[in-house]
C-alpha cells in the first residue's frame, strides 16, 4: 500500500485498524466454517467470510486512493450471494436447479 | 472541509470494524444455531455499510471525486442479506429441529407456512430409485 502524505496520518492509522478488526473476523469464521455443530453454520460463516472480503476489499481501495477494487468487491458480493442461497437450496431439496 | 471528512472517514472505519469483530464473535461464541444467525447480519449492515459510507466520504470530501460505486454494493448486499437468512433460516428448521420443538404458531389450527398443508413441497419427495 502507498504511504500516505502526513496530514493524513488518521485515516492511515483507521485503515490499518479496520483491516485488523476485519482480518480477525475472517479468522473467526473460518474457525466456525472448520469447526461447526451444524451444516447451516458453515454457510453461514461462508456468506459472513465473502461479506468481510468485501469489506476488506474496499478499505484497500481506500488505502490505495484507487476506485479499480469496486469491480472486484461487486463480484464478491454477488458470487457470494448466489453460492449461500445455492447451498441452502441443496441442503433443503437436495438439488439446486429442479 | 477536509479535515472534517477525514475525522469522520476515520471514525467510520473504526466502526466498521467494531461491528466486524462483534459479528464473527458472535458466530462463535451464541448457543444454537437460530441465535448465530443474528450476529453476521449485524456486521452484514451495520460494519458493511459503515466502511462503504467511509469509502464514498473519502473520494467525495478527501480526494474531491464523487463516487457512486458503493452505493451500488450496499444496495445490492441490503437487498440479499434477507433472502440469505431466510433461506439459511428455513434450512435450520427442515434439517436440525425435531418437529415437536418448533414453538407453535399463533392461532388456532395455523401451521407455520413452511409445514402446512398449501407448503410448496414439489421435490421433497423421492422418486423411487427402481
Amino acid at each position: 500500500m502507498t504511504a500516505h502524505a502526513p496530514e493524513m496520518a488518521l485515516i492511515g492509522w483507521a485503515v490499518w485498524f479496520a483491516l485488523g478488526c476485519f482480518g480477525t473476523a475472517l479468522l473467526l469464521c473460518l474457525y466456525r466454517v472448520v469447526f461447526s455443530p451444524a451444516l447451516t453454520d458453515r454457510i453461514l460463516a461462508l456468506d459472513t467470510m465473502t461479506i468481510n472480503v468485501i469489506a476488506a476489499l474496499v478499505i484497500v481501495g481506500i488505502a490505495d486512493g484507487t476506485p479499480v477494487y469496486f469491480e472486484a468487491a461487486m463480484l464478491f458480493a454477488m458470487v457470494g450471494f448466489i453460492a449461500t442461497v445455492g447451498f441452502a437450496k441443496f441442503l433443503l431439496r437436495g438439488d439446486i436447479i429442479e | 472541509m477536509t479535515a472534517l471528512a477525514q475525522v469522520l472517514v476515520a471514525a467510520l472505519l473504526v466502526i466498521g470494524g467494531g461491528f466486524a469483530l462483534v459479528g464473527a464473535w458472535g458466530l462463535v461464541r451464541l448457543p444454537d444455531a437460530m441465535t448465530r444467525l443474528h450476529g453476521p447480519t449485524k456486521a452484514a449492515t451495520l460494519g458493511v455499510g459503515a466502511v462503504l459510507i467511509a469509502s464514498m466520504l473519502y473520494f467525495w470530501g478527501v480526494k474531491g471525486v464523487p463516487s457512486w460505486h458503493e452505493l451500488l454494493i450496499a444496495l445490492f448486499l441490503f437487498v440479499t442479506a434477507p433472502i440469505t437468512g431466510f433461506f439459511l433460516s428455513k434450512a435450520n428448521l427442515h434439517r436440525s429441529w425435531d418437529r415437536t420443538e418448533i414453538p407453535p404458531p399463533p392461532g388456532p389450527g395455523n401451521d407455520w407456512a413452511t409445514f402446512g398443508d398449501e407448503a410448496d413441497v414439489a421435490g421433497t419427495e423421492r422418486p423411487d430409485p427402481r
